[in-house]
């Protein structure tokens, strides 16, 4: 087995929260049966929405790529399963909170053929960086940790700057959600391999696999599959369980002790972080052709029967994967997409599950604990904030709407992790407030940008004028002048003339 | 099946400002019962008048600034405010110096400067610097605590209430026949006449450290403040600040001159330091709120409290500091902001 190494940078803050992971790991990942029929959000990821390349009443296969990138910052998207589509149209989605957005629908034949993909394995090993890219791109993957950046973007931003380490993220340190954790129990290789394909695309030799202290099995698996790799550029990472150590500037700090500089990428501090989900994908698709299609998701909660990890097709309703899960208990109250800390809550679980659903929570609904009172300036969120923010300061001037000192004391680098929320003795929904403080700001700096525009028109503008009239004023200067040149001949001119008729 | 809307994080706050106010009234009942032991049970009646002037002016302002009154009152400020005003007054007191230092505290020093949260100054040490500067005859009127001094009479509950109310004594007592300078006092106007420090330290009245009595109340303040540091109710910048301001100097001035200059034991356990650097500098509404703030807010205190026993006239200085570093508060919160993670370019 490969030890791992503890020694770790330093993350200011952040909170020891109850983990209740038990519940869903007490099974192992329960593959779903393929629903009779699925609804694939165009958009799953960062970025512009794929275009459909398959009409409605058209037939796909399992694997088959049913909507495309253009070039920009997108990813494709792939029949999860066999069958017809049937409509693109929009369809309630997680990603607004329940309101609909355009899906495209397929109707399963419940065959599951799939499409030959035998073509798309490649070895990668004599690949360029940048032909490695361009195939990763095609598989439709994104980070499944849940930010749903594409992942062949990302790194291709990456290459162009100096790289060190490969960081893979297995920290995962919400509580409810284990589904990092059962994927590196059960799929510990596909992880390491996937490591090894990221490393060859982005030309480092170091990889740190952080994984957080209250995993073991998870950490055992996967020494036991390093041992196996027996590669010394794969190093693991025991991260400590605190809250929020799985952010990705955060665990960057954690592993190598360099600041992401505000407004900066991991990449400015020679870093890439690419969740395990992530990884484990990039080499089912590298390697066995196989695209993004399905993936592990988190079902718990007390308003869950059965909680459990399921293995679910894309475009799964969330209602048929709470019926598989046991359905609803009678304290199901709120449905939330995400984690307890920065997930989405949703108005119905109609909603299809998409890449980004790394877990959904059903809880009994919170009673709010009294009034929210003023701040008594306590700094108990200060102690906790990760980016050693001051809440109680930025509460203020977000308060008095001064958007000067909001910059100053560092909004815009508020990761809403929820800490401040949970430490607050007055009940002040500080992360909620500085959410719409800093709607505020990008508010203020678009109206600012647009005052700018206008008055750079009206500049020009007056501009344009002032040169127009300097040119009539030229015009009329030069006519004067060539009158006054010629003014004297022209009435000797005038005289002959008039002295000639006068003779005549 | 529909839900129901909500914001993240989906989680309950496991803190209220109650709970931190009780925490803090209980930590108070050690150093209330060493109180009660030596200076007999003035100080409970005190307790009791703060509380209700405390309570009924809260209750008024929140009025008549149609706020709601039940909801804010069972927030407990108003009575930490209540007991540390009794704190700072003699156990005999007349009722209305505590009213109106009550008064004072919560209607001119809070509810005008905007309720909890909103007040500059500390109410408890603004009400109890109006009445000392107003009736400093009454501020004045320490009784000889118990234990190893002749003049210490105890007085039951009921004499206590009749003075406190009526400001008649039992016809055999006389205030004169009871009452005694205060250690600080003592030992002020001592250095005054020419006396050294060790020739006043002499005089059993004078304790171990800061006077018998008061030593003892000062241990068990510091046993709640120990408490609340534990629960992290409060945290350890302030009174760490606070005691270094107070230490640091006295103990250079003693080690130069320890004729003319009291110990830096005496500066720390007379008068109101321990329960200022536990239960007063550490309103965490008119403090510094940084970390490095909260150090910084502290040792002014701890300083300002040495420099008016040392300079001023006032015997204690307590008040006053933090008044004065109450003022300086927003400054020390702009200079001392901690650096935000990913602001300055790290050593690669």
């Amino acid at each position: 087995m490969s030890a791992p190494t503890f020694d770790l940078g330093k993350l200011h803050g952040g909170l020891r929260l109850e983990g209740r992971k038990a519940a869903s790991t007490a099974l192992e990942v329960q593959v779903l049966p393929v629903p009779s029929q699925l609804i694939l959000p165009l958009t799953q990821h960062v970025g512009d929405q794929a275009n459909p390349i398959v009409g409605i009443g058209e037939k796909v296969l399992k694997g088959q790529m049913i909507a495309k990138t253009d070039g920009s910052l997108s990813a494709p998207l792939h029949a999860p399963s066999s069958g017809q589509v049937v409509a693109i149209e929009r369809w309630p989605v997680s990603r607004r909170y329940g309101e609909p957005a355009p899906c495209i629908v397929i109707e399963c034949d419940g065959e599951d053929n799939a499409v030959d993909l035998s073509a798309s394995i490649v070895d990668y090993k004599p690949l360029s960086p940048d032909e490695l890219l361009a195939q990763i791109l095609r598989g439709g993957i994104v980070g499944l940790g849940g930010a749903v950046f594409p992942t062949a973007q990302k790194l291709m931003q990456a290459i162009t700057a100096p790289l060190e380490y490969l960081i893979l993220n297995g920290v995962e340190c919400e509580p409810y959600i284990s589904c990092d954790d059962m994927l590196m129990r059960e799929h510990a290789d596909d992880v390491l391999q996937g490591a090894l394909i990221l490393m060859h695309a982005l030309q480092v030799d170091k990889c740190y696999v952080a994984i957080e202290s209250d995993k073991p099995e998870a950490l055992s698996k996967m020494s036991e599959a390093l041992s196996v790799i027996d590669d010394a550029r794969l190093v693991l990472k025991l991260v400590p369980t605190i809250y929020p150590s799985g952010g990705e500037d955060q665990l960057v700090q954690l592993v190598t002790n360099r600041e992401v500089p505000s407004g900066g990428l991991p990449t400015d501090v020679a870093c890439v972080v690419q969740n395990v989900g992530t990884s484990a994908a990039i080499y089912r698709w590298i390697n066995h052709g196989k695209p993004l299609i399905s993936r592990i998701t988190t079902i718990s909660g007390d308003g869950i029967a059965q909680p459990m990890n399921v293995s679910a097709p894309f475009g799964t309703t969330i209602a048929d994967i709470v019926k598989f899960a046991g359905g609803y208990t009678d304290r199901a109250d709120q449905l939330i997409i995400g984690g307890q800390m920065t997930g989405k809550s949703v108005t119905t679980d109609d909603v299809p599950l998409v890449k980004a659903t790394n877990s959904i929570l059903v809880l009994s609904e919170l009673h709010a604990p009294g009034e929210e009172l003023p701040c008594i300036r306590c700094g108990e969120c200060a102690a906790v904030c990760p980016i050693q923010l001051q809440p109680q300061q930025l509460f203020w001037y977000a308060c008095a709407d001064n958007e000067k000192q909001l910059r100053e004391h560092g909004l815009i680098d508020c990761i809403e992790c929820g800490c401040c929320d949970l430490v607050c003795p007055s009940h002040i929904p500080l992360t909620a407030d500085f959410r719409t403080a800093k709607g505020r700001i990008r508010e203020l700096a678009d109206e600012k940008a647009r005052a700018e525009r206008a008055r750079a028109r009206f500049e020009s503008r007056n501009e344009r004028l002032e040169m127009e009239k300097q040119n009539r004023d030229d015009e009329l200067q030069s006519q004067k002048q060539a009158v006054k040149k010629t003014g004297p001949q022209a009435i000797q001119d005038i005289l002959d003339r008039t002295n000639k008729d006068k003779e005549d | 099946m529909d839900f129901k809307r909500q914001e993240a994080p989906f989680a309950l706050p496991s803190n209220d400002v109650a709970k931190v106010m009780l925490h803090v009234l209980l930590a108070l009942v050690p150093a209330t019962l060493a109180y009660v032991w030596y200076f007999g049970p003035g100080i409970l009646l005190n307790m009791i008048i703060a509380a209700v002037f405390c309570v009924a002016g809260e209750a008024a302002m929140l009025s008549l600034r149609k706020r709601p009154i039940e909801a804010t009152l069972r927030d407990f400020s108003v009575l930490v405010t209540a007991a540390l005003i009794a704190f700072a007054m003699p156990a005999l007191t007349p009722w209305w110096v505590t009213a109106t230092a009550a008064l004072f505290g919560t209607v001119v020093a809070k509810h005008l400067y905007g309720g909890l949260g909103f007040n500059i100054f500390n109410p408890a040490m603004a009400g109890y610097v109006v009445v000392l500067v107003a009736f400093p005859l009454h501020m004045n009127l320490w009784t000889a605590p118990r234990m190893g001094d002749l003049d210490y009479h105890f007085m039951t509950i009921f004499e206590t209430a009749r003075y406190t109310l009526t400001g008649t004594f039992p016809d055999y007592l006389s205030f004169d026949a009871i009452s005694r300078a205060t250690p600080l006092d003592t030992v002020k106007s001592g250095l005054v006449a020419m006396s050294t420090f060790q020739e006043l330290q002499a005089n059993p009245m004078m304790g171990d450290f800061g006077g018998r009595g008061w030593e003892w109340i000062g241990n068990f303040t510091a046993i709640g403040g120990g408490w609340l540091l534990l629960r992290k109710v409060i945290r350890w910048h302030i009174p760490l600040g606070v005691f270094a301001g107070l230490l640091v100097p006295t103990t250079i001035m003693y080690i130069l001159q320890p004729g003319i200059h009291p110990a830096p034991g005496f500066y720390l356990f007379s008068g109101g330091t321990i329960l200022c650097a536990f239960f007063i500098a550490t309103d965490p509404v008119s403090a510094a709120t940084s970390p490095k703030g909260r150090i910084v807010y502290g040792l002014g205190i701890g300083f300002l409290i040495y420099a008016i026993r040392r300079w001023g006239s006032y015997a204690d200085g307590v008040a006053f500091a933090v008044l004065l570093m109450n003022m300086a508060t927003p400054a020390i919160d702009y200079l001392t902001r901690p650096h935000i993670v990913g602001h300055t370019k790290p050593d690669a």
